[in-house]
């Protein structure tokens, strides 16, 4: 990230900060939007909310470490999710994970060398009428077989202009 | 700008008149209204199969012919029937079309909405029905149902509250703030005999007559739209179709125990719902339906969204609260119960989103009414999300009393493929598995806890042969050692020990005492963990373990599983008499453990010790030459 980007970046977050100081329990609302912003929460960020709440950083990592949605590693530019709720895990969720994996060589939580992909398996997004479900940011690719995973993938390295 | 009630009567009149054509056939169509209201379901499952594509597509179609006067599209909440989305409803026609696509649009314009004329091919119901009738009644998924907590949901705009006044929104309200105190809205709930939706049905009316009951000028009334049951979305169809049912039912609660905020926890993980849900907090603040001094009648009420980030337990309601306070989101010993002393120390009431469904209409119809539904012990009606291997996948709404035949089969339509129905899941994580031979009980909260599981959030997944109760039991143990926030060691160590034993007998690795010791683990966790959620982590294991002991037998003593899921005993084999040597097995196999030659005669083996068992040959074989042998 270049300086100016870096320091318009803080301006924001601390623009975060001061629209929720008063708030009672801000502490997640603030995680929540400065994760929107950066993609991720390193603990700079982690560091500046501490301060700014005068909270100990101990007590903000123990929350971000808490919830599954904080992350304190970047994600890929795309955000695989292949949804494990009952419903989908029946309907073969797991064999689409499987696919993923060898597809993209990386692990559960990890995000492909180039940045483009993240890979995660979430917890149930409730379209389990289009079990199994993957979401690829906001987009979701419900009643899915093995064999389609190629082809989603393949269209978003198309999309980077690249086959 | 506030309304006052005078003007909210006027907008419920007018309006009323403009949506009487989703009503009445024969209604006369209004100026503002037009004379056809195209719905298009616009939930999460349709949303994903293009259902905003479609509206575009007809927005464009309509106004393109100049008819925008006369043809609304809308987008409403869901229908429920998820499986055949995207699902567009055509008043006053009441004709449904299942499955549409964004390139059905043009005939739909040009068949129904300018010559009239149903377009056939996408009627919903049974394919070969010659009949164009009242389509929503004659297909048995909908006929079958009746629809309480979710009669707005598909019928109106959710981000429209006008549809919403227009459909007696609001008159709960406005009547308990008016006409009566507090202490008979207390009552009238508890006479409705309305248990909370959200698992363990304790009753709602004295949950709130113990938070009533406290002397403080500091109150909370709390939402749990924090759905985290795997399997289960009657919460997000509720706040995507019908929001203000719930912020009603808010105020009409913070009324009744004197509290003046509230505070909705919804998971971030449903995005439509959250933002649907800021859009009707939004309106209800500008007609003065929420705020300061609500119609004039000197009630003040405040609600606030907060999103959850994905912390299952945040479902328990001490933990719920712990959340809200920005901290994480731990369970705290009861008591003190949070009416006594639940959010930030002050007296709370939690309930979830269908319990409140259920308020504003128990305090129009009456408490009668509501006691007419449902079972002895259990009124009113309950929403299942129905999902996993059954055709009509999505949400049903039916009275306490029904069974699951009448689920599964009836509304349901039955399990695809011609296989056979194994068991029934409800509960999620703290449920348990209801086998065939129990399929006609009847469902209410207590015969549902007798067989060994329990209402739950209301998820029901259907599981046919193909399923391995092993593996389903370890399935849930994995999401409970992971979901356990650690602070108890019953559940934080229990469960990992749990799991550890269930593992190696899906591996084969099963030792004749396990099935005792699994049993022993159970009994302590429920006993001594700290909350529900530990309480009931061992439910899907002690439920399998009852009804299908034969199978955890088969996996411990002959090492084989059954329904041929568990990988470790799988083998896959080659049948020497179906295979035509093709060498396609061969090619497909990614690690190279087929061995074989047509051309020298070698016949197609698979190395077993080279397999990783990942079924690519048997998918790939064109003669059905490769079994899986358990």
């Amino acid at each position: 990230m270049c300086g100016t980007c870096a320091a318009e970046m803080e301006k924001k977050l601390h623009a975060v900060i001061d629209r929720h100081r008063d708030t009672r329990g801000a502490l997640i609302p603030i995680l929540h939007e400065a994760q929107e912003l950066y993609g991720y929460l390193p603990l700079e960020v982690q560091r500046t909310i501490a301060e700014e709440l005068e909270t100990p950083l101990a007590e903000v990592y123990g929350v971000v470490s808490f919830y599954s949605q904080f992350t304190t590693t970047p994600r890929g530019k795309y955000r695989i999710s292949v949804c494990m709720g009952t419903a989908c895990y029946v309907k073969g969720a797991g064999e689409i994970l499987d696919r993923l994996k060898a597809r993209l060589s990386v692990d559960v939580g990890e995000c492909t060398e180039d940045g483009r992909y993240s890979l995660d398996a979430c917890r149930c997004i409730g379209a389990c009428g289009l079990a199994p479900v993957v979401t690829i940011n906001d987009e979701v690719f419900g009643k899915l077989q093995p064999d389609d995973v190629d082809e989603i993938i393949d269209s978003y390295d198309k999309k980077e202009g690249q086959v | 700008m506030t309304r006052t009630s005078a003007e909210i009567q006027k907008i419920r009149e007018r309006v009323h008149e403009d949506l009487m054509i989703r009503l009445d056939p024969k209604a006369k169509p209004t100026p503002e209204g037009g004379r056809m209201h195209i719905m298009v379901c616009c939930g999460t499952g349709c949303t994903s199969s293009g259902s905003m594509k479609i509206i575009e597509g007809l927005e464009e179609r309509i106004s393109g012919a100049g008819l925008a006067s006369e043809v609304k599209v809308v987008k409403t909440g869901c229908f429920g029937l998820c499986a055949q989305g995207p699902i567009l409803m055509i008043y006053p026609d009441h004709i449904m079309y299942t499955l549409v696509s964004p390139e059905d649009v043009d005939e739909i314009f040009e068949s129904h909405v300018v010559k009239g004329e149903p377009v056939k091919r996408l009627l919903a119901g049974e394919e070969d029905a010659e009949e164009i009738s009242n389509a929503m009644e004659s297909v048995d998924f909908f006929s079958r149902q009746m629809r309480v907590a979710l009669r707005n949901c598909g019928a109106i705009d959710p981000e429209n509250i006008d549809e919403y006044i227009a459909r007696d929104g609001y008159r709960a309200l406005e009547k308990c703030i008016s006409e009566m105190d507090p202490e008979e809205v207390v009552d009238l709930i508890k006479a409705s005999n309305l248990r909370g939706r959200g698992g363990a049905g304790f009753p709602t009316g004295v949950k709130w007559s113990f938070a009533a009951a406290q002397q403080s000028h500091e109150k909370y009334v709390c939402c749990n739209a924090d759905e985290g049951d795997p399997g289960a979305f009657m919460d997000r169809s509720v706040l995507e179709g019908d929001p203000h049912s719930v912020i009603e039912a808010m105020a009409i609660a913070g009324y009744a125990i004197g509290s003046g905020q509230g505070y909705i926890y919804v998971r971030a993980e449903y995005p439509i719902a959250v933002e649907r849900l800021s859009i009707a907090i939004e309106q209800a603040y500008e007609y003065g339906l929420l705020g300061h001094d609500i119609l004039g009648k000197g009630f003040d009420f405040d609600l606030e969204l907060r999103l959850g980030a994905g912390a299952f337990v945040c479902g328990e309601e001490t933990a719920l609260m712990t959340s809200v306070e920005g901290k994480r989101g731990e369970p705290r010993p009861r008591p003190p119960f949070p009416a006594v002393s639940g959010l930030f120390q002050k007296p709370t009431i939690l309930n979830n989103v269908e319990t409140y469904a259920n308020i504003p209409m128990i305090v129009l119809r009456g408490a009668d009414w509501f006691n007419s539904i449902g079972t002895e012990k259990s009124k009113g009606t309950k929403v299942f999300a129905v999902g996993g291997k059954i055709k009509n996948t999505g949400l049903v709404e039916i009275p306490m009393g029904t069974t699951l035949r009448e689920i599964i089969y009836d509304i349901g339509g039955g399990i695809p493929d011609g296989k056979e129905f194994k068991a029934a899941q409800t509960g999620g994580p703290s449920g348990g598995c209801i086998p065939a031979s129990k399929l006609d009980t009847p469902i209410d909260f207590d015969n549902l806890l007798e067989l060994g599981s329990m209402m739950g959030s209301g998820g029901l997944i259907v599981m046919d042969e193909d399923t391995c109760m092993v593996d389903l039991a370890k399935f849930f143990l994995e999401f409970t050692v992971d979901e356990s926030c650690g602070k108890c060691p019953p559940c934080r160590i229990g469960t990992k020990r749990m799991l550890e034993i269930v593992t190696r007998i899906t591996e084969g690795k099963g030792q004749p005492d396990d099935l005792e010791k699994l049993e022993t683990l159970a009994r302590n966790i429920k006993a001594a963990a700290l909350c529900g959620l530990g309480q009931t982590a061992p439910n899907p294991v002690l439920s399998t373990m009852r009804y299908f002991r034969d199978e955890y037998m088969a996996h411990v003593i002959d090492k084989k599983c059954p329904a041929g899921v568990c990988k470790s005993m799988l083998q896959f084999i080659i049948y020497a008499d179906a295979c035509k040597s093709c060498g396609i097995c061969k090619k497909n196999c990614p690690t190279n453990a087929i061995t074989g030659d047509k051309k020298t005669g070698v016949p197609y083996a698979i190395d077993q010790d080279k397999c990783v068992k990942c079924g690519v040959c048997m998918e790939k074989c064109p003669f059905k030459a490769i079994l899986k042998n358990a």
